[in-house]
């Protein structure tokens, strides 16, 4: 394999890998700029893999598989919700919880239900997201450097993938230009100011993070039955946290947050790559370097190294209404 | 006047509130064993047989709960400085390489408990040093605590896979692991102690480290109640603003409780690789820390809560496990279900029952 080609394999395959990361990068985004943090976007993803893998099974539809990916996903936001919002626990406990459920329901329903060791069964075709050939692609394959590049990474990914890509300007624009993103955005520095304008902070912080469930919902549903055909025990695999180092990697900004996912998503592709392989004058790196790299620049960059990551402001603190 | 600010007895606050936050988590596992077609009641007494009933199942059950004491112990003793340490797993596993270095480097010539003195030492001082820097970056940098502790477990993981894939591993050998502790590296069995009340340990790990646990369990009473250390911990927990005005350290206190905690955690790792397999293997943590958070917050971060509490997931554990063989539609990924509901109900809604309770409280008790 030439170079070139090697190139088009390593990008293809960052695509592929960053999607979930970019969902779930996402939805921590929204629940955090509200002043929630999510350390159970793992959780979530993981549940709702498993039940877009299961209702793909049973239906045969994948559209049916991302609904009950999101349907679950928003459950569990709710449950988060109830926890850290209407009641004011702690955030944080609340979301190591929900990764337990989720970790351990998954396996013992799936058992269950398939007797597969906690697996589900295979998807039929009808029941994934089949990759979408863009118009032209076959045409263009022969167009030197744009034309492979056209064809084998922008072109022939499923939809969930487009719609990632369309989810980081749409997070932009409701952020930055709504009236909803804007309250979003002051409800996470200043509870109290929007309290104050008369703005219910329960009801604000309960759509944000629903909309991180529904974003979550997608990530899970990608795992399962668009990357892969079923669902395989602890298939998030860390995803959850690592898109949550995207999130401050990116400093709590969609468009960067984009890229972050790009480039740990890249990380991981050239990890896989790596393998076994040598890097002329260096030897061969081992495969853990690239695995803790997200984690290391994480508290690199959390250390103030690289320019500071400020978090917003009233994140973590429960909302207590003046009586 | 809401229900929130009336204040409640002791035995309501720390015993009646937990009790019915544990029971309505084991209502809800329940609820999912009988969605899956078994019977709650019979799966209960299986899992307490298997736990409870033999010597054996008793020496298993102890033995995981020696782990979840030390790692109960590390998220207590952060907790009380107001510090969250979500990283117990990632420091019990990199102080489970001071440990194996230890034993790998006097096994030979002495005998175990020569080399228990240098194990405890080593594995207390990795699981610091990987507590250290998460410690540093929020005491210096105000990076959060949570975020850098969740990316040092991971990091701490990677570690650990390279050292004993690329340094430890037996030439020769598939399994990444080091070599088998000779008998000087090994920490002998309580049978003993087991044999004193009749019952016989058979196969199960039950060993030393469980007074070392114990023993830790004094020591981190004395230490957060009794001396100076300790109170300037608590303050700084309760208020870090009063503890500004009274001159205690915030730097100090967040770096020397953090190193308490990583020590404490970074001990866990006797018991498995000293205690139990004799040799460092991957992942031999198997998620203890993270039970160490359910626990500490089921024990009220008082030590002999944590010994209560992590007896009771020694049961979940070590039940859980004969479960499976009796019912094979529940695997032993129940008890992660069932330590989740436990983190979830005993943490996160610790206070959902309690205005019902003001309620009752005001109307029965008061009158």
């Amino acid at each position: 394999m030439d170079s070139f080609d090697i190139l088009i394999s390593i990008l293809g395959s960052t695509i592929r890998l960053s999607i979930p990361l970019i969902f779930t990068a996402l939805a921590g985004l929204f629940s955090e700029r509200a002043g929630i943090f999510d350390i159970g976007l793992e959780g979530k993803m993981l549940a709702a893999a498993f039940a877009a893998a299961c209702t793909a099974h049973l239906t045969g539809s994948a559209w049916a598989g991302l609904c009950a990916g999101l349907g679950i996903s928003l459950f569990f936001s709710l449950i988060h919700g109830f926890a850290s919002i209407t009641n004011r626990g702690n955030q944080i406990i609340s979301g190591v919880a929900l990764n337990f459920v989720a970790a351990g329901l998954t396996v013992v329903l799936g058992q269950a239900w398939f007797g597969q060791g906690g697996r589900t069964p295979q998807v039929t075709n009808d029941g994934r997201f089949a990759p979408i050939i863009l118009p032209g692609a076959d045409a263009m394959r022969d167009v030197p450097f744009i034309g492979p590049i056209y064809a084998n990474v922008i072109s022939g990914n499923n939809i969930l993938t487009y719609i990632a890509f369309l989810a980081v300007p749409l997070s932009w624009w409701v952020l930055y230009r709504t009236r909803f993103g804007l309250r979003l955005r002051a409800v996470g520095e200043n509870p109290g100011a929007v309290d104050t304008a008369g703005i219910s902070v329960t009801f604000l912080r309960y759509r944000a993070v629903l909309v991180a469930g529904f974003l979550c919902g997608f990530s899970g549903t990608y795992l399962a039955i668009a990357q892969s055909a079923a669902f395989i025990k602890d298939m998030s695999a860390g995803k959850g946290y690592i898109a949550l180092a995207a999130l401050i990697f990116a400093k709590w900004k969609p468009v960067p947050v984009m890229f972050a996912c790009l480039l740990f998503g890249f990380l991981d592709a050239l990890a896989n790559f790596m393998q076994g392989k040598a890097v002329p004058g260096i030897g061969e790196v081992p495969v853990q370097i690239f695995q803790a790299l997200p984690y290391i620049l994480t508290c690199i960059l959390l250390a103030g190294f690289i320019g500071a990551a400020n978090p917003p402001k009233a994140g973590g603190v429960p909302y207590t209404k003046e009586r | 006047m809401s229900t929130a600010s009336v204040p409640l007895p002791n035995w309501i606050n720390y015993a009646l509130l937990p009790l019915i936050n544990l029971t309505l988590a084991f209502l809800v596992s329940g609820l999912v064993v009988w969605i899956i077609g078994e019977n709650p009641w019979e799966a209960l007494q299986l899992m307490l047989q298997g736990a409870l009933g033999r010597g054996e199942g008793i020496g298993f059950t102890l033995f995981y709960a020696t782990n979840f004491i030390f790692t109960g112990l590390s998220v207590a003793v952060a907790y009380h400085a107001g510090l969250f340490n979500i990283g117990s797993e990632g420091q019990a596993y990199v102080g489970g390489l001071g440990a194996a270095l230890a034993a790998l480097a006097l096994d030979h010539y002495v005998p175990w408990y020569v080399t228990m003195p240098f194990a405890v030492l080593g594995a207390a001082l990795f699981g610091a040093a990987w507590a250290l820097i998460p410690a540093l970056l929020q005491a210096k940098r105000g990076s959060h605590i949570v975020i850098t502790t969740i990316m040092f477990n991971f990091i701490g993981a990677a570690l650990m896979v390279y050292l004993l894939v690329n340094v430890f591993i037996v030439p020769g050998k598939m399994a990444p692991e080091t070599r088998t502790f000779l008998e000087g590296g090994q920490l002998p069995k309580l049978d003993w102690l087991i044999a004193m009340f009749g019952g016989k340990l058979g196969p199960a790990p039950f060993n030393v480290s469980f007074l070392i646990a114990l023993v830790m369990c004094v020591v981190v009473w004395v230490l957060i109640w009794r001396t100076k250390l300790g109170f300037e911990m608590r303050t700084m927990g309760l208020s870090r603003s009063a503890a500004d005005y009274a001159g205690i350290s915030y730097t100090r206190i967040v770096v020397i409780t953090m190193l308490i905690s990583g020590g404490l955690a970074g001990m866990m790792a006797l018991n498995p690789v000293l205690g139990a397999s004799a040799r460092l293997q991957v992942e031999f943590v198997g998620g203890a820390g993270f039970v160490g958070i359910a626990v500490s917050l089921m024990g009220r971060n008082h030590p002999l809560g944590i010994i209560i509490a992590a007896i009771l997931f020694g049961v979940l554990y070590q039940g859980g496990a004969e479960l499976s063989f009796d019912m094979p539609n529940i695997t032993r990924d129940m008890i992660v279900v069932i330590q989740g509901l436990v983190i979830l109900f005993a943490g996160a809604l610790e206070f959902m029952c309690r205005p019902m309770i003001v309620r009752a409280y005001q109307t029965f008790v008061k009158g």
